[in-house]
């Protein structure tokens, strides 16, 4: 069972976020707790902020953060450099991963490695090492092989490029994921897959937040806490149940209670 | 003659950029021939290297026709500079001591100079399997693995040893592909040249090891002009590697080389380059001028592949070119040129096709950065003689910032009806998302950068020899350094 607020301190603890992509104001006010153990959905209707709010977490510099505080393991999160934060386990999974023309798979992945491990005061991995632990993760999340032999998600297909984003994650073992709609685009079985994947990162230590558009995935990873994004606030949170509503009820359901101030 | 004075005296490198980590002088009494060019210098140069008649004559039918160019350097080119006084060069520096006979004896300052380069000349040292010839100014200093090569009958030696161990060839081919009336800068160089390489493989031979020379301008104000010189035999094989850096100095050096290949039928040179002259500092100032006329000559079935990576020079006017003479001959040039801060390259290649079924491929990769501004010129020339010629060329630029510019100039002359033509050309930015993307799996913007320029060079880097593929993703490295992040 996850750690409860009673006696732990949250892994992140956003209060009152705001933030704007240029003069568009996005997120307007986000207050979430996540501990470590935990598994949290966001989901919520297109636009409504879900990539934005992972992004912005991320510290992509699209954004601009225009109020709000965001600890992560008990630092200042939003002042630090995309790459510390990287290096202090938050993974994001992107909806869009980028293609790297010529860029191996082999050299990103060791880079990223070393930079956390070197961020924590061990030594870079040696290439053996990482050989063999890139190895067992490929057979773990069960990707072809051919794919990591060519180019960072060059020419990849949508689900191909998901899958990878799963293998890095399994490679990087973030203290916290998230995970921005991974589902979306996969086959049924590359979605089990890719759900075994996460629940592999499950741990007492780790904590997850999976932004979904289905039910279906939640099938395969059962959340701790639901939240329904909606026009950049979280208008609702419940347990697993709140999912299945929503499946069954739509948006609009949702939309017509915080029309009329419930 | 008004001219701004381009090459001069003085200026310590502890004046320039610390960055450029290739920037130390060696400090050993040179020999130097006053400065400016005239027949005197010539006979000079001729005389120290005691040369035979025949190439001194050589020598002074290229400074005389030099003379009729009336200091008109070639301008179409896409590069500036202020004129250059050439009387105001040495043409010939050379360390003090006499040529050494073995490594032994060669200056320990310039053995610890090449081992801060990171070459080894030790026959066990690291690079175990290259053989290299050191030019230094503008003397050969030492060849290693000489035995080893003598066994199969490979020469790999000085150019100037090669005069007078080896006439008949050198005769025979000096000239034979850059006639010394070529251009404004091999005429002179063929007034002037004072050493470089020659290698010879015999018929059927394939060179067992890696072939290096490694060039370095150590005297200020001097010219370097070395030369060249390789000739594969019927169904040979040679891989061929050349290395340059020059000290950091705050005026410009004239780099004017020329290398010239004969690829006789079936035989095949590979010719890589790794190019780190001096680019001058941040502002502009000091660095190589690189004016250089390298061409191959292939014969019947054989290939010539020239491989390059170019990080170096103020200024780089490069075109290494393939005359596809035999029928079935193949061309290839694989290119990296990266150009940073005031940096500029004016560089491609010519293939010309006369033999029939000849194929080419060209594949020219331009970074530029900082503001720095690259332009590939390119020519395929298909002669009516040419059937069933086939050329492949694919031209990508990367911009790094705004500031920087590419430019792409492809000029294709086709006078048989059967050539096939395929031009690809692309120009790309690394996009910040790619660097965010980077970022978000722990690296630097730095790290991010390079790691994104190293897989756009990636299929170059491939046609490099491995341990030279590692050092050219090193020189990419800190040729960037400053201009990311
Ligand atoms: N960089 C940006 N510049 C301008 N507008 C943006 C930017 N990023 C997001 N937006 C806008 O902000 C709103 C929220 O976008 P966001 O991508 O966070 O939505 P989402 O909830 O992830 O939607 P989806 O379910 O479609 O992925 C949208 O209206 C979008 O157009
Ligand atoms: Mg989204």
């Amino acid at each position: 069972m996850p750690a409860s607020e009673k006696n732990a301190t949250p892994m992140l603890s956003i209060k009152g976020l705001t933030a704007s992509a240029g003069d568009l104001e996005i997120l307007k006010g986000i207050d979430l707790d996540v501990f470590a153990g935990e598994v949290h959905a966001i989901m919520g209707p297109n636009g409504s902020g879900k990539s934005t709010l992972a992004n912005v977490l991320a510290g992509r510099p699209d954004y601009t953060v225009t109020g709000g505080e965001v600890l992560f393991q008990g630092v200042s999160l939003l002042e630090l450099e995309p790459e510390i934060r990287a290096r202090m386990g938050l993974f994001l999974a992107f909806q869009y991963p980028l293609e790297l023309p010529g860029v191996r798979a082999w050299q990103f992945l060791k880079a990223g490695v070393d930079a956390r491990r070197i961020h924590n005061g061990e030594e870079e991995m040696s290439a053996r090492e990482f050989d063999q632990m890139l190895k067992a993760k490929i057979v773990e999340v069960q990707i072809d092989p051919d794919l990591i032999k060519r180019a960072v998600n060059e020419g990849f297909s949508g689900g191909e490029k998901k899958r990878n984003e799963v293998l890095q994650m399994a490679v990087l073992q973030p203290k916290l994921a998230l995970l921005d709609e991974t589902d979306s685009g996969l086959d049924i079985d590359a979605l089990r897959i890719v759900s075994e994947g996460v629940n592999n990162l499950r741990s007492p230590e780790n904590a997850i937040i999976l932004v979904t558009h289905y039910q279906r995935i939640l099938d395969y990873i059962t959340p701790n806490h639901v939240h329904v994004l909606f026009d950049g606030r979280i208008v609702r949170s419940g347990g697993p149940e709140l999912a299945q509503e929503l499946e069954e009820k739509g948006y609009d359901w949702i939309k017509d209670t915080v029309d009329a101030g419930v | 003659m008004t001219t701004s004075r381009v090459i001069s005296r003085n200026a310590t490198s502890s004046e320039l950029d610390a960055d450029y980590k290739w920037g130390f002088t060696i400090d050993i009494e040179s020999d130097l021939a006053p400065k400016g060019l005239n027949e005197d210098i010539v006979r000079l140069i001729s005389a120290k290297k005691e040369e035979p008649e025949w190439l001194l004559e050589w020598r002074l039918n290229a400074f005389r026709h030099w003379l009729k160019l009336k200091f008109q350097a070639p301008k179409w080119a896409n590069v500036e500079y202020p004129p250059i006084d050439y009387q105001d060069i040495y043409y010939y520096a050379a360390p003090k001591s006499d040529a050494p006979k073995s490594l032994d004896e060669v200056n320990p300052e310039i053995l610890e100079a090449f081992e801060k380069l990171g070459i080894p000349l030790q026959e066990r040292e690291r690079l175990a399997g290259v053989a290299v010839d050191a030019v230094l100014d503008s003397v050969s200093v030492a060849t290693t693995y000489k035995a080893t090569l003598e066994k199969q009958g490979v020469i790999f030696c000085p150019i100037s040893e090669a005069v007078r161990t080896h006439p008949e060839l050198v005769q025979k081919y000096l000239g034979s592909v850059v006639p010394y009336s070529d251009n404004f800068y091999a005429t002179l160089n063929s007034a002037v040249f004072s050493d470089g390489s020659f290698v010879y493989i015999p018929k059927g031979v394939r060179c067992p090891i890696e072939l290096m020379t490694y060039f370095r301008i150590n005297q200020a104000d001097s010219g370097q002009f070395e030369r060249t010189l390789i000739i594969a035999e019927e169904g040979s094989y040679v891989s061929y590697l050349e290395g340059c850096t020059a000290p950091a100095r705050k005026t410009h050096q004239l780099h004017a080389a020329v290398v010239e290949l004969v690829a006789l039928d079936n035989s095949e040179i590979k010719y890589s380059t790794l190019q780190n002259w001096f680019p001058g500092d941040k502002d502009g100032k000091g660095g190589v001028y690189n004016f250089v006329t390298k061409r191959g000559i292939a014969h019947k079935n054989a290939k010539i592949s020239w491989t390059q990576v170019e990080t170096g020079s103020a200024i780089t006017w490069k075109y290494p070119s393939v005359i596809l003479d035999g029928d079935n001959s193949v061309g290839e040039f694989y290119s990296v040129a990266l150009v940073n801060n005031h940096q500029q390259a004016d560089t491609g290649t010519k293939m010309i096709h006369k033999g029939k079924n000849t194929r080419s491929t060209i594949v020219a990769k331009g970074i530029s950065a900082g503001q720095g501004n690259a332009t590939y010129r390119g020519l395929v020339k298909v002669l009516p003689s040419a059937n069933g010629a086939k050329n492949f060329t694919q031209c990508d630029s990367l911009l790094v910032g705004d500031k920087c510019g590419a430019h792409t100039v492809p000029y294709i002359e086709v006078k048989n009806p059967t050539a096939q033509m395929e031009h690809e050309a692309s120009t790309s930015k690394v996009s910040d998302d790619q660097l965010f993307y980077c970022q978000q799996r722990g690296m630097s913007v730095e790290d991010a950068h390079f790691m994104i320029i190293n897989g756009f060079c990636r299929g170059i880097f491939q046609e490099l020899p491995f341990e030279f593929a590692m050092e050219a993703s090193q020189l990419l490295k800190v040729s960037l350094e400053g201009a990311v992040g």
